[in-house]
């Protein structure tokens, strides 16, 4: 601090004290501003919790068959005959065949109760073989209707095989996008590392990748898999196809990201200061590059989710019994099936929840990722 | 001659509300700009120049709106307007943008859309306002191109901004300008983004358009070095106000207020008798941000003469301090008299 | 122009290399050649296959010769004979089968390109202009919703509202009546009233995209400093947005189109498997299923070929609006 002028501390303060931020408090309060982004990551993280310990949150095994096929979603209610009860309870269910049109009809039993219980004893099950157990974390005895979503064909409850489901089209998405990084990191960097015909190269290759409609060229791959594979081999089948397209986005974002930094003005100051190649790279390169590489991750993983409901929609991705949601909406294929069962579209409208999610998250972290950007303006 | 100035603001205020309060980028601004005269406005960056340019033709940059003041335009032959209450995007106030007030931008590069042809950009004034069909807009164009200097105007009518040098956009940006002969024209830094050698002819320009054709021209710059060579009348300012008003020769000779002598200070010259090993006196801190809310004197926290419990107390008006020369600062008398008459009443 | 047009067409000669490469390995990919599935499907049927025939159609297609020999023999028949092979399955050559099929493709995913483009450029223009309104918010939205839903999950929908509600059966391109009529007025109509379910779904993941894009280009033009200019110039405000930020945002509105066309491609196959459109998509479907290779490889590659030209048809229209691109 200098010692001339000294009058008026306050005041001099108030210019000179102008408070600056760190890029990451402004990324965060960016980010905080996205509020669907901010309820995204809560969305995202009890997906990912359900699908994580599947086996105790789903009230029942997911193949096991309840003996009432197509039965609608029924929920446990408070109210009984006008008086309230608790804790919920679910009924009894009879079934008939309606004689003019050979439709099942069920018929609730309001005298058969079921109460709805915390820790319940039911199907037996394992966490990935570990931890047998047969507790289930909510449930009714053998008997009720707690079909939250329904049942199938074969009378499985569709909500449990729903969150049975999360496990591979949650982490479909993951795994796909790692091994897309990854090519998509080392192409990218390649290309733009090296440039010249290099770089030209492998430009246009993506273009050229990115040409093809993908859904034709990923059944044609997905088609190609050989049929005695394990569900463990098709899955990891399934995502390399996805990634051998995923990657080519990532790789656009890292060599762009490359090449505009290399080029930024901060970069030569840092130089001219005489920073270390190490310190630029760790200090002025890699957290500008981060945050864009996250957010284009986060971006990605909806469009490997929903490649892999598509194909497995079809029936050349994973097909039974492995249990993903596209698995899941083979069933709802048929327009009679979906006439008498229209509750087998629910595991859609969970992909949909997820995509969105995905999509919201990805959007607030572009938008954080460029903490100065002139949006902030409003 | 008409006797009174062509435009003459008065307590022109420029704001929006932000999310972190209210930004007040102009604060009262009163200025005047004698008719057929080139005045400067000369301030640091950051002070409200190119928005006082703007307020002028009424197209602050949105969310910003004029929350108060008035701006007249007054020729002498038609009644006059207040610019400040019209419609921005009225038909009314559309009369007047490019016709009878026009401004020549910053950057030439973008400061004309880069897939329209030249030719297309300056007709476009002439097709808008003079209703001219398109051949006659053409050729009246083309004129235009000629007399602002342009080589081969005929075919640079049909040029993209992109073919064009930076000192040809520029020529090419006054002659869409001047294409409807306006009464007043605002240049904003019309020289900033050009090599010095152009800079020059661009001024050179400007001068000779300025005065074959009459106009008044609001020179703005933060080049003091552009100010003496080509304006007649300097006002300059600080904070979204305008803190000292004069002619020229008056505020090279005798500066007033503390900012300009600080300015002043801070540009090296030749000659200059000063030792080798003395540094160039720079002011201190910069432009606060236009959030900002200081008691008392806007530049008190930068200012080496400041005087605690009156600078930092008492807001300073504008009042003449020396035979046509304004200045707002609490170092004199008459500017003391007149702010501490306002905070009585 | 013309020498861009050129340069553009050269350069799409290694394009068109590699996509028949990458066709040609979708066809080498299943295991066995396809004449040994054909023959275990003959066999299954019942009948048996001497071993004469099965090396006489061996030495017939060339199946003993080294992959790159085949390579250049599936290609060259391709480019000179217009021949892509035989469908087992369907017992027709492939090239009858393509013709039938990739005209409604193109018909559907280009009419689509077409709604997408007519809903996405006025909602994306309002939305930037009218930033932050109230309109915006629900473009937005409806928007993402777009984005996020599965275009196979939005056919069946309409296939359970229309069969549930309205008691129709939708899907195909014709009546019944109509499907092996000649062409007529009542038969055009009878197409669009069929066509635009399919052109809306497929649509309408591109429209969210494009949206998306048009409302951040406008709005990043609206920042530029030549809107200013243009506003000091006296210009209607209406009038100002159209000449400028909205022409100028056109450009990577078309350039778009490089990317959209593909998902339209993808969209239209996997919607017409669930509408059963007479299209490439069932076909490729049920040519996949069955490992009807050649068939199948056939339709990647045209497919593949469709998109690239619809890229250069983009390209081109991108050099006539861009004069930066077309006089550089």
């Amino acid at each position: 601090m200098s010692v001339d002028a000294k009058p008026m501390p306050a005041t001099r303060e108030l210019v000179h004290a102008t408070p600056v931020e760190s890029p990451l408090t402004l990324m965060w309060y960016k980010f905080r501003a996205h509020r669907l982004a901010v309820w995204s990551i809560w969305v995202i993280a009890a997906l990912y919790l359900t699908a994580i310990f599947a086996n105790w949150i789903a009230p029942f095994d997911p193949e096991t068959r309840t003996g009432l096929p197509f039965s609608p979603p029924s929920w446990p209610t408070v109210m009984v005959d006008g008086a309230f009860v608790w804790p919920p309870v679910a009924f009894g269910v009879s079934q008939q065949l309606d004689r003019k049109t050979f439709k099942r009809v069920y018929a609730i039993d309001t005298t058969q109760r079921y109460p709805v219980q915390l820790f319940i004893t039911g199907d037996r099950h394992s966490w990935f073989g570990l931890f047998p157990s047969d507790m289930h974390v909510i449930g009714v005895d053998k008997g009720g209707a707690f079909f939250l979503m329904g049942t199938d064909s074969l009378g499985r409850d569709v909500f449990s095989r729903m969150v049975y489901g999360s496990r591979i089209s949650l982490s479909i998405g993951l795994v796909g996008v790692a091994i897309s990084l990854v090519l998509g990191v080392i192409l990218g960097g390649i290309s733009g590392y090296f440039g010249g015909w290099v770089d030209l190269a492998v430009q246009r290759l993506i273009e050229i990748i990115q040409c093809f409609p993908s859904i034709p060229l990923w059944m044609a791959l997905a088609a190609a898999l050989p049929h005695d594979w394990t569900t463990i081999q098709v899955y990891f089948g399934i995502t390399v196809i996805l990634s051998l397209v995923g990657w080519t986005d990532l790789a656009r974002v890292v060599r762009g990201r490359f090449l505009s930094l290399r080029e930024e003005d901060f970069v030569m100051a840092a130089r001219l200061a005489g920073a270390s190649e190490a310190r630029i790279i760790r200090k002025h390169l890699l957290p500008s590059f981060m945050s864009h590489i996250i957010a284009s991750v986060t971006l990605s993983i909806p469009s490997m989710i929903l490649a892999e409901t598509a194909l497995s929609f079809l029936g050349i991705g994973l097909t039974p019994p492995a249990l993903s949601w596209g698995v899941l909406l083979q069933d709802a294929q048929n327009v009679n099936t979906l006439a008498t069962a229209p509750w087998l579209l629910l595991p859609g409208a969970l992909v949909i929840v997820t995509v969105l999610a995905f999509n919201f998250l990805g959007d607030g972290l572009r938008d954080a990722a460029d903490p100065f950007s002139r949006e902030s303006f409003k | 001659m008409t006797p009174g100035p062509i435009i003459s603001i008065r307590g022109l205020e420029v704001g929006a509300l932000s999310r972190h309060g209210m930004l007040r980028p102009l604060r009262g601004i009163d200025l005047d700009l004698p008719h057929a005269a080139t005045t400067g406005l000369v301030g640091e960056s950051g002070c409200g120049k190119s928005m006082t340019a703007r307020a002028l033709l009424n197209i602050t940059p949105s969310p910003m709106r004029i929350t108060a003041g008035s701006i007249t335009l007054d020729d002498g032959k038609t009644p006059p307007v207040d610019l400040a209450a019209l419609d921005p995007d009225g038909a009314p106030m559309r009369a007047i943008r490019g016709r009878r007030l026009a401004m020549i931008f910053q950057e030439p590069m973008t400061a004309f859309s880069p897939v329209h042809t030249i030719g297309n950009q300056i007709a476009e004034m002439l097709l808008i306002h003079e209703k001219l069909d398109k051949r006659a807009a053409r050729e009246r164009s083309i004129e235009m191109l000629d007399l602002v200097g342009m080589p081969n105007a005929r075919q640079r009518f049909d040029a993209h901004p992109f073919n064009l040098s930076g000192g040809m956009r520029q020529r090419a940006m006054i002659a869409m300008a001047l294409a409807c002969k306006p009464e007043v024209l605002v240049a904003d830094e019309p020289t900033t983004a050009l090599d010095v050698t152009i800079q020059a002819q661009i001024l050179e320009l400007l001068q000779r358009l300025q005065q074959e054709l009459g106009m008044t021209v609001l020179l703005i710059t933060h080049d003091l070095g552009v100010v003496a060579r080509t304006t007649s009348r300097v006002a300059v300012m600080y904070l979204g106000q305008v803190v000292e008003e004069t002619t020229t020769e008056s505020l090279f000779d005798n500066p007033k207020h503390p900012y300009t002598q600080g300015l002043l200070g801070s540009v090296p010259r030749l000659g200059s008798r000063r030792g080798r090993r003395e540094r160039l006196p720079a002011m201190r801190g910069s432009v606060p941000p236009a959030l900002a809310e200081l008691p008392g004197c806007a530049f008190h926290p930068r200012c080496p003469k400041a005087v605690a419990g009156l600078c930092d107390v008492v807001k300073p008006r504008m009042a003449e301090v020396a035979p046509g020369h304004r200045a707002r600062c609490l170092l004199y008398p008459e500017v003391l008299a007149a702010s501490a008459a306002l905070e009585a009443a | 122009m013309w020498g861009f047009i050129l340069r553009r067409l050269v350069w799409m000669v290694p394009t068109l290399i590699v996509i028949s490469i990458i066709s040609f390995i979708i066809i080498q990919l299943p295991p066995g050649d396809y004449l040994s599935s054909y023959i275990a499907r003959l066999e299954a049927l019942g009948t048996t296959v001497d071993q004469a025939t099965i090396d006489a159609l061996r030495l017939r297609y060339g199946l003993d010769d080294p992959i790159w020999v085949q390579y250049f023999k599936w290609l060259g028949n391709i480019i000179f004979n217009g021949n892509f092979g035989y469908s087992f399955e369907w017992r027709l050559p492939v090239s009858q089968l393509i013709v039938e099929r990739l005209p409604t493709t193109f018909l559907v995913a280009t009419c689509s390109l077409l709604f997408a483009w007519s809903v996405a450029l006025p909602i994306g223009i309002f939305s930037a202009v009218k930033q932050y309104s109230w309109g915006d918010y629900v473009f937005t939205v409806l928007g993402f919703l777009g984005l996020g839903i599965p275009n196979f999950m939005l056919a069946l929908t309409f296939l359970y509202v229309s069969n549930r509600y309205f008691g129709l059966s939708i899907g195909g391109l014709f009546s019944p009546n109509y499907i092996n009529a000649p062409w007529s007025l009542d038969k055009f109509i009878d197409l669009l009233s069929h066509l635009w379910i399919p052109v809306v779904i497929v649509g309408t993941a591109g429209t969210a995209g494009l949206i998306r894009i048009t409302r951040a280009n406008v709005l990043d033009e609206l920042r530029k400093p030549y809107v200013e200019t243009a506003r000091a110039k006296g210009l209607h405000p209406m009038l100002l947005i159209l000449k400028y930020p909205v022409r100028i945002a056109l450009n990577p509105f078309v350039s778009s189109m490089g990317f959209i066309l593909p998902g339209m491609i993808s969209g239209e196959v996997i919607v017409s498997i669930v509408l059963n459109l007479p299209t490439t998509g069932p076909l490729l479907y049920a040519a996949l299923l069955s490992q009807d290779t050649y068939l199948a490889g056939a339709f990647v590659l045209m497919l593949a070929v469709l998109t690239v030209i619809g890229v250069l048809i983009s390209d081109i229209l991108l050099a006539w609006l861009d004069p930066r691109i077309r006089l550089s």
